[in-house]
């Protein structure tokens, strides 16, 4: 089974946001990235496990530029096979769907994973574009995976219980928590990287489709308010007099 | 304790210097640390033992020998990279990272550098992993900063060579499965014998009592009439300069894990002082408690500067003796130091172990006195820059 896992960096989770460019750009000056946690604890551990478990190739590929290329040798010190980079800067989830989904066709895989979402703009949407590119069935948000023969079995949490769906290979699927378990990389792992091909490919040039046009965070958390458990009269007071919701 | 939520700190940007496989070798050391050893290394210091189940991970991580080439089964890492292990282990415990250098440094070192092609393939592998583990016999009771006066000594019986004598304070004794210990033939010249667990006359009692050090476990050496086939004495180096060898390799780790010490200090120092509100505001706005915090930010990026260069000059073979002696003595002494200020910020909880300050500062009070006291360290500085032997 050969199996293909998008991987993207993403902000370390304790990285202070700014923007840049009259905020139009995320300021990268200072960030420490990760792997996206769902692309790497879920997604890619899984492949690696079905790969252990009946045979077969685990590639992972990125769009992005060479400062992607720590988190891809982190990726195959975990256990992928091979890598792939698309050398572009992606502005937009469709340019890396279509992308993604030119180099899938030509490495005829039978299941493409990825996370259910990149924590940096929780866009969510690039599996369902790659799998409507590549003419698959999407499965987003599985929490469970097996793979017997040509079909796979994925579950997936729904409103007040857990839906079992079964689709044939080739399969696009996006894993959420649950799927696998975090593997940290091991010595062995970490030096067999250094050897295992990261092939950097041209890209296809799509364009994106969209542009952003400015970034704000959030409003800052105001001072927090204690009032008495025994005293609801002062706090709808304060609720209609000074927070005027009521 | 509470969760770990230690981030390391990087003041002065070293991580540039960093490749990117020194980064991930540290971010797998810290993760392997947080997911393994910190929900467990409180009980493990009040209990007085080490989590022995630990092992295998140490060996997956790179902790066991990451210098050793790889044909013998270690990693063939730069020493940047040991030390930056060494940094990720002991900023969680300083017992946990003496039971890795002490494999690295001082078991597996010599048989890679003094042991012939038979005792490296017999031994190195499985220290790698793990599997076999190692202790180092060169303190005795009566000789602690003068080596060269240990009595354990061997005499040569024709077919194997007889051991007798202690050894005292030896990390890892009493589970090691082989010793690499120090002692004088009937010339009175220093060699280096493999002691394996199992020979007559060979035993490994636990030493007790300790306030520090609590999770790493340490014990004597007691050889009574040992009979050690000829083949374990390690052929290609002999002298005092042979252990001491080995104790410069072990004295740049502990350098490096000095700082991982100290930065657990702050980091926990740091963060609790933005949290914990008096007169209305969180201490970190008070000037005093400024100090402290500026103070051992300033001493840690030093330490990291300095010791950063020494893995340079390790890394080309240039460090000298007294060169990594100034980097263990101030290290230790700077995260000491750190240690104690950052008790204090955080008050009545520094002591308790729902933090871990009181247990780094207990730690450390062994590590600035072994491997070296905080004294004959400053004792080699001094003769190496005036030429004059100031020990005797």
């Amino acid at each position: 089974m050969k199996i293909l896992v998008c991987i993207s960096k993403a902000p370390d989770t304790t990285s202070k946001i700014a923007f840049k460019d009259n905020n139009t750009a995320f300021d990268e000056n200072g960030v420490q990235f990760i792997v996206n946690p769902y692309d790497e604890w879920y997604a890619l551990v899984r492949a690696i496990e079905l790969k252990e478990a009946q045979g077969g190739s685990v590639t992972t590929i990125t769009v992005g530029g060479a400062d992607n290329d720590p988190i891809i040798r982190k990726a195959l010190a975990i256990g992928a096979d091979d890598a792939i980079r698309v050398d572009m800067e992606a502005t937009d989830a469709f340019q890396v769907a279509s992308e993604i989904a030119a180099k899938a066709k030509e490495g005829g895989f039978d299941l493409v994973l990825c996370g259910k979402e990149t924590i940096n703009n929780n866009g969510a949407v690039v599996g369902g574009m790659l799998a409507e590119l590549l003419d698959a069935p999407y499965i987003p948000l599985a929490t469970k995976l097996d793979v017997s023969g040509t079909t796979a079995e994925i579950t997936r949490d729904i409103a007040g219980g857990e839906e079992v769906l079964t689709a044939q290979l080739p399969v696009v699927i996006s894993a959420a928590k649950g799927m696998a378990e975090q593997r940290i990389p091991n010595m062995r792992g970490i030096m067999a990287a250094r050897s295992k091909a990261l092939n950097v490919a041209a890209p296809a040039g799509t364009e994106a489709s969209t542009e952003v046009k400015s970034y704000s965070l959030p409003p800052a958390k105001g001072d927090c308010t204690y009032i008495d458990a025994e005293n609801p009269a002062e706090l709808i007071k304060k609720l209609h007099e000074e927070a005027k919701v009521i | 304790m509470r969760t770990d939520l230690y981030q390391g700190h990087d003041y002065y940007n070293m991580d540039d210097l960093l490749s990117e496989e020194h980064k991930l070798i540290r971010e797998t050391a810290r993760a392997w640390v947080k997911q393994e050893v910190s929900p467990i290394i409180e009980k493990a210091f009040e209990d007085g033992k080490f989590p022995r189940h630990l092992l295998k991970g140490i060996g997956e991580i790179g902790g066991f020998g990451p210098y050793i080439p790889v044909e013998y089964g270690g990693a063939g890492l730069d020493q940047i990279s040991y030390g930056l292990i060494m940094q990720e282990l002991e900023r969680c415990d300083s017992g946990l990272r003496s039971t890795s250098s002490v494999q690295s440094s001082l078991v597996m070192y010599p048989i890679w550098k003094y042991g012939n092609e038979e005792q490296r393939m017999k031994y190195l592998p499985k220290l790698a992993t793990g599997e076999m583990i190692g202790c180092f016999g060169l303190t005795e009771p009566d000789h602690g900063s003068n080596p060269g006066g240990m009595t354990t000594n061997f005499k040569d019986m024709g077919d194997h060579y007889l051991l007798n004598g202690a050894k005292m304070w030896i990390s890892n004794a009493p589970f090691a499965d082989i010793a690499v210990v120090w002692a004088k033939d009937e010339s009175g010249r220093i060699h280096g014998l493999v002691v394996e667990r199992g020979m007559e006359g060979f035993s490994t009692p636990t030493m007790g009592g300790k306030w520090s050090l609590r999770a790493s476990d340490t014990g004597e050496l007691i050889f009574e009439d040992v009979k050690v086939p000829k083949e374990n004495l390690l052929p290609n180096k002999s002298g005092l300069g042979a252990p001491l060898g080995c104790l410069d390799s072990a004295r740049y780790g502990i350098a490096w894990g000095a700082i991982g010490a100290a930065l657990d200090c702050y980091d926990v120092a740091l963060r609790y002082s933005k949290e914990r509100i008096q007169f209305d505001r969180p201490i970190a706005g008070f000037q005093l408690q400024q100090k402290k915090l500026a103070e051992m930010i300033t001493e840690i990026t030093k330490a990291q500067l300095l010791t950063f260069r020494l893995g340079q000059l390790r890394n080309e073979g240039k460090a000298t003796s007294a060169q990594i002696s100034m980097a263990k003595r101030n290290n230790v002494d700077m995260a000491i130091n750190i240690a104690r200020e950052a008790r204090q910020i955080l008050g009545g909880m520094g002591i308790i172990n729902e933090y871990p300050i009181m247990r780094h500062m207990m730690n450390l009070e062994s590590v600035i006195t072994y491997e070296g006291t905080h004294d004959v360290h400053l004792l080699i500085t001094g003769l190496d820059i005036t030429g004059e032997n100031a020990f005797k």
